[in-house]
Order: structure tokens, then C-alpha cells, then sequence
């Protein structure tokens, strides 16, 4: 049966602005960037993990009417897609230092947690992505028990 | 972004998500309508539209599931938690968490457990609203 991930997609407004902020921005690598005519191929990665890549997937003809596509616009900027694509980090606090710097929009600043410390941000089009430094032993919560 | 829509929602949304990221300060709906780009009026009207509810309301609810979060996690007294999730006065707080929830904070906390998930789900899925729990309202 199914044995990974290697590909995930993400809802993109407009692709050169989505490299500059996957790449530019948050320091991912594109993996491909392959004009096929009736749609750019483009896809990102985290330097060193080949296996599993991002689509980033502009909304719209000729893939959907265009109507369907201005919905799909309507719910990304006003952040109804839901949870986009999380990440791991070593350091959560300078990674959060880092992004500021860089004008990154934040949903949450990290915050501790049972299982690590994480954080919120949006990208340039309203997607919401998280990014946690995990704890160092991972945690499992018995299905009956309360929260720690 | 070319349509206008598009450009507001994002806007709204920048002002939500300050409400998320920065509910145990005291915002106001001028600072949020700053956010936004745009005057007060013009704020609570456009946030209605694009996200069904008022922003002082996503805030207020925003504040009380902070603090039922608190009430379940932390061992902290409700008058603690009152302040920490931006109330400025115990008796708003016990008030609107009656309103909205129909019983007080020490009620609920003997009641209630979740279990562990991350906090971004729990946040956006417990946050009770006029579309979820709270439907009465």
C-alpha cells in the first residue's frame, strides 16, 4: 500500500511572488520549475529532503472554470483554507527571529507546548503554515487521559 | 491579487489574525481598523461581511476560549486568567463567559477535558462562535 508523501499542494495566488517568499523568504529550494505549456510545474522542497515536495498551484483556468477559481482566491485571502503545510525547525525562537526580520506575518509567536514549541504564520496570500522545533523524546497522549 | 475582493479579505484577515496572535493586549477597534487599512466604520462592517461575525465579537471569543483553555490546562485562578487572556475586569469576564458559554468559569472547568492536539486546531475548533457552539446567540 502507500509507503509516503511526496508531493503536497498549496493554493498560490500568483507563483513568482509564492518563490519569493517559499525560497526567498522562508529558505526552501524549488525542486522543479517546468513550464507545461497549460500550467507552470513548480514545486519547493526543504534543502536535503528530496522525497517530499510542495506544489504550488496557481487556481484557475484552464484546470477550473474561472469562476471556481475567483472562490478559491476568495477563500485563501481570507484564510477559510485551513491548515496548509507544516514544518520543522531546530530553533523555533530564532527561526520566529529570523522570519520577523524578514517581515514574515505571524499568526501566533512561539508558544510552549506538550510536544514541542511552535508558531503560526501566513503567507503572502493568506495560507496558514506552521513551524515547530518538537520535543526532544516524542509524546503520546493516552486517548483517555486529559492534557497534561 | 488583482480584484479588490482579494485585497480586502487579505486585509481583514492581517486584523484577524492580530486579534489571534495579540488578544491579552488591549486592542481596540481603531488599532485593528489601522491593521486593516481603513476607518472604524468601515472595519466592523467589512469584517462582518468577509468573516460572519463582528470584530469585537471575534475577539471576545477569541479572550474566552484563551482563558477556558487555561481554565482546563493551567492551575491558575479564574481571576488570573481573566487578566492574562485581556479582560479588564472580572466582572466582564465572568459575565461574558456566562453569556456565551451558560455557565461560569469554575463550572466549566470542573466539567471539562480535551485532549491533547495542537493548539492552532484547538484555537480555530473550540473558539465558540455564532456559528459553532454558541449557536444560540
Amino acid at each position: 500500500m502507500l509507503t509516503s508523501i511526496n508531493l503536497s499542494g498549496v493554493f498560490v495566488l500568483d507563483q513568482d511572488r509564492a518563490l519569493d517568499f517559499y525560497v526567498g523568504t522562508l529558505g526552501l529550494e524549488v525542486s522543479n520549475d517546468i513550464d507545461l505549456g497549460f500550467m507552470r510545474w513548480l514545486t519547493v522542497r526543504v534543502p536535503g529532503e528530496p522525497g517530499r515536495q510542495i506544489l504550488l498551484e496557481k487556481p484557475g483556468p484552464p484546470g477550473m472554470d474561472e469562476a471556481s477559481g475567483e472562490q478559491v482566491r476568495e477563500l485563501v485571502t481570507k484564510g477559510a483554507t485551513g491548515f496548509t503545510v507544516g514544518f520543522t525547525t531546530d530553533d523555533c525562537r530564532k527561526t520566529y527571529e529570523t522570519l520577523l526580520a524578514r517581515g514574515v506575518e505571524f499568526t501566533q509567536e512561539p508558544t510552549e507546548q506538550s510536544y514541542g514549541i511552535d508558531m503560526g504564520i501566513r503567507d503572502p496570500f493568506g495560507n496558514h503554515i506552521r513551524i515547530v522545533q518538537l520535543a526532544q523524546a516524542p509524546q503520546q497522549v493516552p486517548a483517555s487521559a486529559s492534557p497534561a | 491579487m488583482s480584484r479588490t475582493v482579494e485585497e480586502t479579505n487579505r486585509r481583514m484577515l492581517r486584523a484577524r489574525d492580530a486579534m489571534d496572535r495579540s488578544y491579552a493586549q488591549p486592542l481596540d477597534i481603531l488599532a485593528l481598523a489601522r491593521i486593516a487599512c481603513v476607518s472604524e466604520a468601515h472595519f466592523i462592517r467589512t469584517f462582518r461581511a468577509t468573516f460572519g461575525e463582528t470584530p469585537h465579537r471575534y475577539l471576545q471569543r477569541r479572550r474566552v476560549e484563551r482563558s477556558m483553555f487555561l481554565l482546563r490546562e493551567t492551575d491558575r485562578t479564574v481571576t488570573d486568567i481573566c487578566f492574562d487572556v485581556g479582560f479588564r475586569s472580572l466582572g466582564t469576564y465572568s459575565r461574558t463567559f456566562h453569556e456565551i458559554m451558560g455557565e461560569t468559569p469554575t463550572a466549566y472547568r470542573k466539567r471539562v477535558t480535551v485532549k491533547g492536539v495542537p493548539t492552532c486546531f484547538a484555537m480555530a475548533w473550540t473558539r465558540p462562535s455564532s456559528f459553532g457552539e454558541a449557536e444560540n446567540d
